[in-house]
């Protein structure tokens, strides 16, 4: 079956026969007995992958397992936020290789994600604050990574809502701002990949849970039970957020990880009327408004580990009360809806993308409550490492061998909270 | 928000506590030696439970004890809360066997 096209002529051509040509975007196969590699995990990381190792290392014979539904879990649940603005040097390599092909994914895809590169404010609200993103400034720019720091009025006309007094309980000190990053629509990251990985090939299996990872007499992996049956592949390659312990506990792999809750919400659709992305570390509150019209807004992880994709109203609360004193507009917005995905969390908050001590078992994890913004640059790193069995220079440093040898990218420590 | 049962202070709402992480993860009464991979499973490895997960908590803004609890992570359910000179109570479905350090 190939692949139905996207163009404005297109689009008007299907418009006048009142749209019924359009065929689904993807297959629906049944799974095959073997393929040449499987990921496990149908979010944007793991299709992406997928669409990777087709499309650059010659591997079309591949098969992504997705025990929901493509784009139902943490892809479909994040707050959209895009940024390359870390401290470290392999943090600023990883995620400005994603923003660099965030730049381009529409078209590479042929489907429009709605990248939309309208500037990221993180706000600082005390002296500690402002030393720590002014060192993530000169740090960023050594690393050929944009960003700049604001005063509070610089703030506040890049974003006019913002509450720049001096009487809030936490006044807005000034800010770094990161022209480069923005947000993406969410959904439309995983159908693009899932239905350009489809066109080249790969198997989008849904509705397939893992139950069992087979290995042979070497200790290499064989094959994978799944509830669709038993699938044979020598090359797996797990990409499943928060539940990837769960998975790799059926390989015998231990990992530095940890799942908790992560929140988010949206309010009432209202006319534009928020330019950028803005971030509070300090106080804890990520927002920015939607195409719809939505203000979208990210709480805190839960303090406790959970995998119950539902978090406590007092996280939400507390977030809510962050974006009522620096933005009061919009103390009379109405919540629309408030859910919660599962993200795994390493002690250093960066990522694992790495060969594992299963001899063809590969991971794509650790990336807590970031993800998002790092999905085409994982996807491309995880797929290089998996079809030639090393790592890319760039996720090179992420390994889960960072632990025992010391060699953390601290991240956490950066930031001073999860981010 | 959560109930939880303080053993020494009865139910209590979830933000009187703070959350203390895996229980049962005793430290290594000679870390000097210990190499770095077992020491890398002290600090680091979580066995992560998807089920009956055995964890600590601290009654932080209330009598300020620790104690361990059993907590269903599927549910956020606590099956059982118990104090830290206690036994793991046995229940029907056992937690993951705690690793050694």
């Amino acid at each position: 079956m190939s692949r139905q096209n996207f163009s404005a002529l297109s689009l008007l051509w299907r418009g006048l026969s009142r749209h019924g040509g359009w065929r689904e975007q993807w297959r629906k196969p049944e799974p095959k007995a073997a393929y040449d590699a499987i990921i496990v995990g149908g979010g944007g990381h793991g299709l992406g992958a997928a669409y990777y190792l087709a499309k650059e290392h010659g591997i079309g014979n591949v098969a992504v397992l997705e025990k929901g539904w493509i784009g139902g879990g943490n892809t479909g649940r994040n707050t959209t936020i895009i940024r390359s603005n870390y401290l470290f040097n392999e943090s600023a390599a990883l995620y400005d290789h994603s923003v660099k092909l965030w730049e381009g994914l529409s078209q590479e895809l042929d489907y429009n994600v709605m990248f939309s590169p309208r500037g990221v404010m993180m706000l600082a609200h005390t002296v500690h604050d402002i030393q720590v993103f002014k060192r993530h400034v000169h740090a960023n720019r050594c690393n050929g990574v944009d960003n700049e720091w604001l005063e509070p009025e610089q703030a506040k006309a890049f974003c006019p809502p913002l509450n720049i007094s001096s009487d809030i309980r936490y006044p807005v000190l000034g800010a770094a701002l990161q022209r480069r990053g923005g947000t993406a629509r969410h959904d439309a990251v995983a159908w693009g990949y899932a239905r350009a990985a489809d066109a080249l090939g790969v198997d989008i299996i849904e509705n397939c849970e893992v139950t069992a990872i087979r290995r042979d007499a070497g200790g290499a992996v064989e094959a994978l039970e799944t509830t669709r049956g038993v699938i044979r592949s020598h090359k797996v390659g797990v990409s499943a957020a928060g539940h990837t312990s769960v998975i790799m506990a059926m390989a015998g792999v231990r990992l530095p990880l940890e799942s908790y809750p992560l929140q988010a919400l949206v309010s009432e659709p209202i006319k534009p009327i928020f330019p950028c992305v803005v971030m509070s570390n300090t106080i804890h509150a990520y927002i920015s408004q939607s195409d719809k019209g939505e203000l979208v807004i990210g709480a805190g992880t839960d303090a406790y580990t959970s995998y119950t994709q539902r978090g406590a109203l007092h996280i939400n609360m507390h977030t809510l009360d962050a974006i009522c004193e620096l933005f009061p507009n919009f103390r009379r917005l109405a919540m629309l809806r408030n859910w919660g995905g599962i993200v795994d969390v390493t002690p250093d908050r960066s990522p694992i993308i790495a060969k594992t001590p299963v001899p063809g078992l590969y991971v794509n994890c650790g990336w807590g409550t970031g993800g998002f913004k790092a999905t085409p640059g994982s996807a491309h790193v995880f797929a290089w490492t998996m079809a030639r069995d090393q790592a890319h220079p760039i996720n090179a440093p992420f390994t889960i061998e960072r632990f025992r040898d010391g060699y953390l990218i601290d991240e956490a420590a950066a930031a001073a909270v999860a981010h | 928000m959560l109930i939880i049962v303080c053993p020494f202070c009865g139910k209590r709402p979830e933000i009187e506590f703070t959350y203390g992480g895996q229980a049962h993860i005793t430290r290594p009464e000679r870390p000097s030696e210990l190499d770095d991979q077992a020491w890398a499973e002290f600090l680091y490895m979580r066995s992560n439970t998807k089920g009956i997960h055995a964890e600590r908590w601290r009654h932080a803004r209330g009598c300020g004890r620790f104690f361990n609890a059993l907590r269903d992570t599927t549910t956020d359910h606590f099956v059982a809360t118990y104090r830290i000179d206690e036994p793991q109570p046995q229940i029907e479905q056992p937690a993951e066997p705690v690793p050694p350090p």
